[in-house]
């Protein structure tokens, strides 16, 4: 059975260090639709094990009231992510992102283990899902395989800053370095079915260059954005929230295609705006992500 | 015997008068005869007020064993004047003095060891910080320490409760004749309005500044009718520390949020209209709800006609911008609101008997339509302390919160529900320092109480969308994040009393004792 988690609002995913108690005790206050929860460059290279340790018993004794968990490990290219996948899975994490993928193989790789994990620790299979951060040109290259290389995984995130490196270039907080590669992965992951969040903004007191890179965000087909600090949920959710006049739209949209279809009417106007059916599955989808983000009170 | 908030006050602390909590406003209408100073008339203009040292002062005033010696918090952390008079009192062998102090903190840390050898043997505070607190939890000081609330503190001057014989007051300028401002100077802290009533019912009255001025200095804070001496010292306080630049604007996401409902409870309450009155504090919600408020007043075109306090730069902005018609104030918190004191002619400072004396005529915190405070912890009781620490040491200050709670029509906790590893909403506080009848809201960033007392609130507030729950919810979620902490344990011994603002004994501290495992 398809893992009912593959489709669901990620707007924003929040990085949080696991080895801080302090963040992560209750990052749900702030409403994020995700966390991720960092083994990676968050951690000191010697506290690895003592991350995993906070980790472990974080997600077994925090109620997180139903934001998504997901564990960033250590990429392939290290000594720590089969523990880190082993600790993830036995407390029950609800996807796993993979650092650096290059290639659909990096993803089978962890998708193996993460099977493993799940017997030995009598976890459902299938039920921990995965994410894959693109962090390179070769990763950009690949990104659709990568994209349609397991049923677990569910989407692609942006990493612009190790990304940039590997471009040989650095963040200009343009977004002109990183178009094509947003480009490409939205392009690929829309192709291939799964989900494509942004890159994340680091610099906190910059609100007007941070919304509107979230709203060229959204605009290039994003269905998220990775945030670094939980003052950047409000701005994403807004965004990246139907407004009302948008639903009110998508609603008419929906009806009026509905009752024409059974008058065999195939074009006509809502709003003065000419529609016909190539306009349902967007509506329908304004109404979907309107219903999960907790904002419509409509009888669809 | 059992109070009105459910605390064991013993028998033996009942007696000469001293009753038990029996409600926040259970002494309205009640009849006292203020107590009166001896005054020594000050007859002969050929004589000069001006002595040379603290030492003389405390010779002229005839210092000696047993009496008690007042003095004013304004310089907070950087005061130099109770230090400096106690040195004095110290080297003279002078013992059995009680310090009543309107507050005291870390700065006078060089007190503990004249509580040790018993140079002071008393102690009546607003709140005491650092290592005062712990000699005093430990049970070290002789005398039973009392903690009033500013309030309260000049409602027990006046009632006589407690008998001041020499009053020193730090005075950023004076004249020779003592006339004292809280303005100018080198040692500025803008207002004088703690040392207001020590300087109208102690026997003896010194004015200590490090800046003297022409004769007269003009509005006087403290008047030269009330000073019996005047000395000039180096420096009275640093002032690096009795004031400092105003505190930025929180960027804590936890702290907007609260701000955010804050806010929110505010405006859409029936009390916010065009001339409310309010009060805040100086915590990071607390600044960033007076910044988030003053967004809804431009935008809604309400004014505050009164804004009381402990004033600190957003007020001060607020004011300056027009949205605060007036600013009645008893403490400068920031550099802001003491350049205010001296250039916005509608920023006025008022006494502590005027701000709070819940035995006065009518105090200015009775008009509050709002306040906004903090808490150490908070009971499902509403009752709050601010106090005493989670491990039972004295660490905090009354300060004005039981005055401003009992005042204001909506009295408002803002808190985070835990802090660390210490649940801040428990089944019950430490120790009651604000009774939980006159605490209307608890906002924290888990969910809002509003207090069943106030049904009026619960149904006006019905069809606002914030995250309401009831306080036990709060506290059950607290417990189940941090646990339910065990108890502290105390010893049998009485060290302190929480006195409510109309001098009944709201609860009593006591002894610290090392904690014991249970086998």
């Amino acid at each position: 059975m398809e893992n009912p988690n593959l489709k669901r609002l990620r707007r924003t995913m929040m990085f949080l260090n696991a080895q801080k108690p302090g963040l992560i005790k209750d990052p749900h206050v702030y409403k994020p639709d995700s966390i991720m929860l960092d083994l990676e460059d968050a951690v000191a290279e010697n506290q690895k094990d003592v991350a995993r340790f906070s980790l472990y018993h974080a997600l077994t004794t925090i109620d997180y009231h139903g934001v998504e968990k997901v564990v960033r490990i250590n990429g392939l290219d290290t000594p720590h992510w089969q523990e880190d996948i082993r600790v993830s899975v036995a407390a029950g994490c609800d996807s796993i992102r993979i650092p650096k993928v290059e290639s659909a193989k990096d993803v089978q790789i962890i998708e193996e283990a993460v099977l493993a994990a799940e017997k030995e620790f009598d976890r459902p299979e299938g039920s921990t899902l995965l994410m894959a951060a693109i962090e390179s040109t070769m990763g950009v290259m690949n990104v659709f395989e990568i994209c349609k290389s397991s049923e677990r995984l569910f989407g692609i995130a942006l990493s612009g800053g190790d990304y940039t490196k590997d471009l040989q270039t650095s963040l200009s907080g343009t977004g002109v370095e990183l178009a094509g590669a947003r480009q490409q992965l939205i392009i690929a992951a829309r192709a291939a079915g799964v989900m494509c969040f942004d890159t994340v903004f680091t610099n906190l007191d910059d609100i007007e260059v941070f919304e509107h890179e979230v709203k060229i965000a959204r605009m290039m087909g994003f269905d998220g954005k990775s945030i670094v600090n939980p003052r950047q949920i409000e701005t994403v959710h807004r965004v990246f929230t139907p407004s009302e006049k948008d639903i009110i739209f998508a609603e008419k949209v929906v009806m009026e295609i509905d009752e024409k279809r059974e008058q065999g009417i195939g074009v006509f106007t809502v709003d003065g705006k000419m529609v016909d059916i190539a306009f349902y599955p967007g509506a329908k989808r304004v109404i979907e992500m309107a219903k999960a983000a907790g904002v419509y009170e409509g009888d669809l | 015997m059992i109070n009105k908030v459910g605390r064991e006050i013993p028998d033996e602390l009942l007696k000469d008068g001293k009753n038990a909590y029996q409600g926040a406003f259970n002494r309205h209408y009640n009849k006292y005869k203020k107590a009166a100073p001896v005054v020594r008339g000050f007859v002969d203009p050929r004589e000069s007020k001006m002595i040379e040292s603290i030492r003389e002062a405390l010779i002229k005033c005839e210092i000696k064993d047993g009496m008690t010696l007042s003095f004013h918090h304004h310089f907070r952390e950087g005061d130099y004047v109770l230090n400096m008079v106690m040195n004095e009192v110290k080297d003279m062998g002078i013992k059995d003095i009680t310090l009543c102090a309107s507050s005291m903190g870390k700065a006078h840390d060089p007190i503990v060891p004249m509580i040790e050898d018993g140079t002071v043997t008393g102690i009546q505070s607003s709140g005491v910080r650092g290592k005062i607190g712990e000699i005093i939890s430990k049970g070290k000081l002789p005398k039973l320490a009392i903690m009033r609330s500013h309030g309260g503190r000049v409602r027990a001057i006046q009632e006589g409760d407690i008998h001041i014989d020499i009053a020193f007051i730090g005075a950023p300028t004076c004249d020779e004749y003592g006339n004292c401002r809280g303005t100018g100077g080198k040692s500025d802290s803008g207002v004088l309005s703690y040392a207001v009533v020590d300087s109208q019912y102690a026997d003896k009255v010194v004015a200590v500044t490090d800046c003297l001025v022409p004769f007269p200095n003009l509005h006087a804070s403290i008047s030269q009718v009330n000073v019996d001496y005047v000395v000039v010292v180096d420096q009275i306080g640093d002032p690096s520390k009795i004031a400092r630049g105003a505190a930025k604007p929180t960027k804590d996401m936890r702290n907007l949020m609260m701000a955010d409902y804050c806010t929110k409870f505010v405006s859409s309450s029936p009390y916010f209209k065009d001339g409310f009155v309010y009060q805040t504090g100086i915590g990071g919600p607390s600044i960033a709800s007076t910044i988030s408020l003053g967004k809804i007043m431009r935008e809604r075109d309400i004014k505050m006609s009164v804004g009381i306090g402990g004033i600190a730069g957003p007020m001060v902005e607020l004011h300056e911008e027009g949205l605060i018609e007036k600013l009645v104030d008893t403490q400068a918190f920031d550099l802001k609101a003491i350049e205010s004191m001296r250039v916005n002619p509608n920023h006025f400072e008022i006494s502590t008997s005027e701000y709070a004396n819940p035995m006065s005529k009518g105090a200015f915190v009775n008009r509050l339509d709002f306040v906004i405070l903090a808490a150490l912890e908070v009971d499902v009781n509403f009752n709050v302390n601010v106090v005493v620490g989670s491990d039972g040491m004295l660490t905090g200050a009354q300060g004005g919160h039981p005055d401003t709670a009992a005042g204001a029509k909506c009295t408002i906790i803002i808190t985070p529900l835990v802090r660390g590893r210490i649940p801040t909403i428990c089944t019950d506080v430490t120790t009651v320092t604000t009774p939980g009848e006159t605490v209307d809201v608890v906002i924290t960033d888990y969910g809002i109480a509003i207090n069943p007392l106030r049904q009026d609130l619960i149904e006006a507030m019905k069809d606002v969308k914030l995250p309401y729950c009831t306080i036990e919810e709060l506290r059950d979620k607290a417990y189940s994040i941090v646990g339910e902490p065990e108890k502290v344990q105390f010893g049998d011994r009485v060290v302190g009393i929480i006195e409510s603002r109309d001098g009944t004994i709201l609860d009593v501290v006591r002894e610290m004792k090392d904690f014991e495992f249970r086998d």
